[in-house]
């Protein structure tokens, strides 16, 4: 690409590209950021891709709006990728963004806020005229006022040079001016030395049915690339070179995705169909949509009229014999409660999977949240005990659903999995476990009658439990001699007949509880990341995991001394909780809710448990936590 | 499971242990009694055969049947029932349902399974009221209804359950009612032998709450004038003589003619395969309620693909094409990138990082 076309712009000088000095970073977080039809997320994500494959270690935060097409330059139509990548094992994808690419007015005004001092930020500056200024509501143009005195600014002319790399492709002026993303990526490509064949490569597979796009896009590309190599306008560029991983064969996964790979993978482990009945609604929806691939593996996936025929077509799988799972966020949840409470009746095998997001009601579709743990636990009619899993990783993902299909198994109940939006679209490098080293989780189906009646006659009592696990037989239709009715009406103990006796009621009550706590016996203790001499333990469950973590690596830096606990299991608790609450002087909970565990340890242990709360449908950052442990800390 | 030939069985072998808790003199008795006397004839397994029902009164007739069974919650019926049959396409699953558990609370999942051809025999016993909540107007209750929830009259119109089901694309659609044992006997085999979903309607008396809301048809010496038999590929017609008909007006709408009168040329001819379903819809408009001359028989049984079918052949397909699925290849379906031993892809060296 002739550097000669960057003219445009007007800020740049002519030179033969020269070779610049590579600056060293051990880490950095780059932050796209542009209009929701921008492609910033596809953006990201190939950055993120090639970063993956390159070899660093990474996490991002994907953050969009819940308009598909928010009108167009203004501020709530801002769609947002940061990444972090790394030469070291990190854990978040980073308090605040090194760089920013902004691709337009509202872009910048809704992110510059969070850039430091220092920082970079590219802009592409055919977007600023007077319109997009206004309809992004500034009042003076801030590449003129001053106001971004503080950050390295790069002012570049993408959308001219994008148009002018593509002119010769056929590709209409509208069409082509779309590309500029990709002019974005190979700019950020070059100033980071990201390998380029991947991307091109991935255009060809993408776009090739479409051979003028693929065509503008590819030049774009190459256009931003070269033109961050020719233009002098760059003093450096950076090199983030690979992290340090254990060894092993790595992917890069996002926590839909491995949820999703979880269930496929608990299929083949317990030896039995996957069945998904869903209904879509975000942040679940990409469940959905990659169980549907899958059904070489025999996964059934049923898009069902609603909610409640989601989990109603999988609990009649789960009769079936099936590994039964309905996927799901929060307004899902509510609707689903009453099928909960059957299948919690019925005690049937289902995995309800819960993937968070803002709430009440409709809330923030497409932001974070935490807040359906009580919902969890409590959000049905009666004594209805549900056991609980979180993951807490994107790619832990996958072991949080091989779990949750464990429970549901082996103790006929339903398992409520709990994940959220962040860690649904957030992605990481995962190193791939050997498959041949996860659990067997079948069960047997049950073939014989197993009770006489008094003239010795074979009887098949559908809730004589098994005395370890309280669990009942799973005998599926199409077994001959195990014909047996179950419903929602209370069930007598034993018989399974429908009954109304006041005491036999109360029995099954407590059994059904039993059940559930006996789960305890079966799950690994609560570890915990200690020190000697550390008296303050932060406790968290979910997603807060990496924050957490980073913050407790900071404080410890610091050359302090804290605790950090995470739970996978929060129904029941691990059976070591209660005697590792007690032994810290101060219990620290953050959560995205207002307290939702903390309530529950309280109750459950009555610890003096300190709530730390973040309710912004954005994840906690490591500062913000390193400063909330702090204060506790430090008296 | 097993593709052997099920051993003859008998009423006796269909019904279960459990005492049947409906009061005396209800419709609901019949209909079991009809269900428990068909299966020995079709030659079924009891292991295969499966019955999910709401709530309702209709819906505890799961307990009675000495088979598999579900007796669920209030509407969900036909959706849990799908889940059902299309993960075990090898099992006979029937639905029990009632006017207020599918077309008031249920009505989304049963027009779905509808639409979405389920392998499912649906047996909707229409009461035209709520009995087990005891005594208030249903969505098939007639206007002006009298009950405890409208002391002055219902205002709703009430729900035709064959035109909706016909409006909902269903592949199979009939009525029958529980004073004739042969005709329920012979409507319920036809939606068994029907591969789709397969929806009845039952003509069935409350003697609690709703006496009588069939008399004017269903009464002994009423059937002959007021039920229009509907007989495949025959002109229609009835009355104790065979003098009435129905004939189509100018205007498409479908009216009873004497035959005298019009000529037995002129009586429509009953197409139950019709796929154009405007003469079943026809049909179902012929009466306003059950107090005139009301068809009953099958209005439409069309041949179309059935869901369950089309799952599994997507599956299979797909393992054909795939093979069957591998967790090691799924899970390295995306590009990888190995890090070896001997940490030569990373240069970082130890971490000290704090984030």
């Amino acid at each position: 690409m002739a550097p000669a076309t960057a003219h445009n712009g007007g800020t740049l000088t002519d030179t033969a590209a020269g070779a610049r000095q590579a600056q060293e970073l051990d880490r950095v977080v780059i932050r796209f950021a542009g209009d929701s039809g921008d492609g910033m997320q596809l953006t990201g994500d190939r950055f993120t891709s090639v970063s993956a494959l390159f070899g660093n270690d990474l996490s991002t935060l994907p953050d969009f709006p819940a308009e598909i097409r928010a009108p167009a330059g203004t501020m709530a139509g801002v769609s947002a990728f940061q990444v972090h990548i790394s030469d070291h094992d990190i854990l978040t994808p980073g308090d605040a963004p090194n760089v920013l690419v902004a691709m337009n007015p509202a872009a910048l005004r809704a992110n510059v806020g969070d850039l430091p001092t220092g920082g970079i930020l590219i802009l592409n500056i055919d977007a600023f005229d007077e319109r997009a200024l206004t309809k992004a509501g500034y009042s003076s143009n801030p590449l003129e006022d001053g106001s971004l005195s503080g950050f390295t600014v790069y002012e570049v002319p993408m959308t001219t040079l994008t148009l002018e790399a593509a002119k010769d492709t056929g590709a209409k002026p509208r069409d082509a001016e779309r590309s500029k993303n990709f002019f974005a990526l190979g700019l950020v490509t070059w100033l980071y030395h990201r390998p380029v064949d991947p991307t091109l490569q991935w255009i060809r597979d993408r776009f090739g049915k479409s051979p003028i796009v693929a065509e503008a896009n590819t030049l774009a590309f190459k256009a931003g690339y070269n033109f961050g190599e020719t233009a002098e306008l760059f003093q450096s560029s950076y090199q983030v070179r690979p992290a340090h991983l254990p060894p092993g064969t790595y992917t890069n996964v996002s926590g839909n995705t491995a949820l999703a790979w979880g269930l496929v993978a608990a299929g083949t482990l317990s030896k039995l169909p996957v069945f998904l009945g869903s209904y879509p609604i975000t942040p679940a929806s990409d469940i959905l949509h990659e169980l549907s691939k899958h059904k070489n593996f025999g996964v059934r996936t049923l898009q069902a009229e609603d909610e409640i025929a989601g989990v109603g077509a999988a609990l009649g799988a789960a009769f079936g014999g099936h590994l039964a799972v309905t996927t799901t966020s929060g307004p899902g949840v509510d609707l689903k409660a009453e099928t909960i409470g059957l299948a919690v009746s019925l005690e049937l095998p289902l995995i309800l999977v819960d993937i968070q997001r803002g709430g009440p009601s409709t809330g923030l579709p497409t932001k974070t949240e935490q807040a359906d743990l009580l919902q969890a636990m409590f959000g049905r009619h009666g004594e209805c005990p549900v056991p609980i899993v979180a993951a807490q990783t994107p790619s832990h993902c996958f072991f949080a659903a091989i779990e949750a299909a464990r429970i549901a198994l082996k103790y006929r109940t339903p398992v409520i999995l709990l994940s959220d939006g962040y860690l649904a679209n957030s992605a990481e490098p995962w190193r791939l476990p050997d498959v041949n080293s996860l659990p067997d989780i079948s069960v047997p189906f049950a073939t014989e009658p197993n009770s006489t009646d008094e003239d010795g006659t074979p009887r098949f009592w559908p809730y004589l439990r098994d005395e370890e696990t309280l669990a009942r037989p799973w005998a599926i239709p199409g077994t001959p001699g195990l014909e047996h009715r179950i419903g929602g009406l209370e069930k007598a103990d034993g018989t399974g007949n429908v009954s109304y006796d006041p005491q036999n009621h109360e029995r099954m009550v407590h059994l059904r509880a039993a059940k559930i706590a006996g789960i305890v016996k079966d799950i690994p203790p609560v570890e915990v990341d200690g020190e000697e001499g550390a008296d303050v333990l932060v406790l968290g469950w979910g997603s807060t995991f990496g924050a957490i973590s980073a913050a407790v690596r900071r404080i410890r830096a610091r050359g302090k001394k804290v605790a950090h606990a995470h739970l996978v299991h929060l129904n029941p608790f691990p059976a070591n909780l209660g005697e590792v609450l007690g032994s810290y002087r101060k219990v620290i909970v953050p959560e995205m809710n207002l307290g939702q565990l903390s309530k529950m340890i309280r109750a459950e242990f009555l610890v003096d448990a300190r709530s730390v709360s973040k309710v912004q449908g954005q994840p906690f950052r490591a500062g913000e936590l390193e400063a909330a442990i702090l204060e506790d800390l430090d008296v | 499971m097993s593709d052997t030939a099920a051993p003859a069985t008998t009423k006796k072998d269909w019904t279960s242990d459990q005492e049947v808790r409906w009061c005396p003199g209800c419709g609901d008795y019949s209909i079991l009694t009809a269900v428990q006397m068909l299966m020995p004839e079709l030659g079924v397994k009891r292991e295969s055969t499966v019955f999910v029902s709401g709530i309702g009164c209709s819906s505890r007739f799961p307990y009675y049947m000495n088979t598999y069974g579900m007796h669920s919650i209030h509407g969900r019926a036909p959706a849990i029932a799908s889940g059902l049959a299309v993960a075990r396409p090898d099992l006979d699953v029937w639905v029990i349902t009632g006017d207020g558990d599918s077309l008031s609370i249920g009505g989304n999942h049963l027009i779905h399974a509808l639409r979405r051809n389920v392998n499912l025999n649906i047996i909707l016993f229409n009461n035209q009221i709520y009995g087990l909540t005891k005594g208030q107007y249903s969505p098939t209750s007639e206007v002006g209804k009298i009950t405890k929830s409208t002391p002055f009259g219902s205002l709703d119109r009430p729900f035709n359950p064959i035109s909706l089901a016909i409006g909902a694309e269903a592949t199979f659609v009939a009525r029958t009612h529980d004073m004739d044992r042969k005709h329920m006997m012979a409507t319920f085999r036809r939606a068994w032998e029907h591969k789709g979903a397969a929806f009845v309607e039952v003509y069935q008396n409350c003697n609690v709450f709703n006496d009588g809301a069939f008399e004017k048809i269903l009464a002994k010496d009423a059937r002959p004038t007021n039920l229009i038999p509907l007989e495949h590929g025959q002109p229609i017609r009835f009355g104790p003589e065979g003098e009435k008909g129905l004939t189509r007006g100018p205007d498409g709408e479908l009216r009873v003619a004497d035959v005298a009168d019009v000529g037995e040329d002129a009586l429509v001819v009953h197409d139950e395969k019709r796929q154009d379903p405007s003469l079943a819809f026809a049909l179902s408009r012929v009466a306003t309620g059950p107090y005139e001359p009301t068809p009953i028989g099958v209005f439409r049984a069309i041949d179309a693909p059935d869901y369950g079918s089309a799952v599994q052949r997507q599956l299979l397909d797909a393992q054909e094409k795939k093979g069957p699925g591998d967790l090691e290849s799924l899970l390295t379906s995306a590009s990888t990138w190995t890090v070896s031993g001997n940490g030569t892809n990373g240069a970082g060296g130890p971490s000290d990082s704090i984030d």
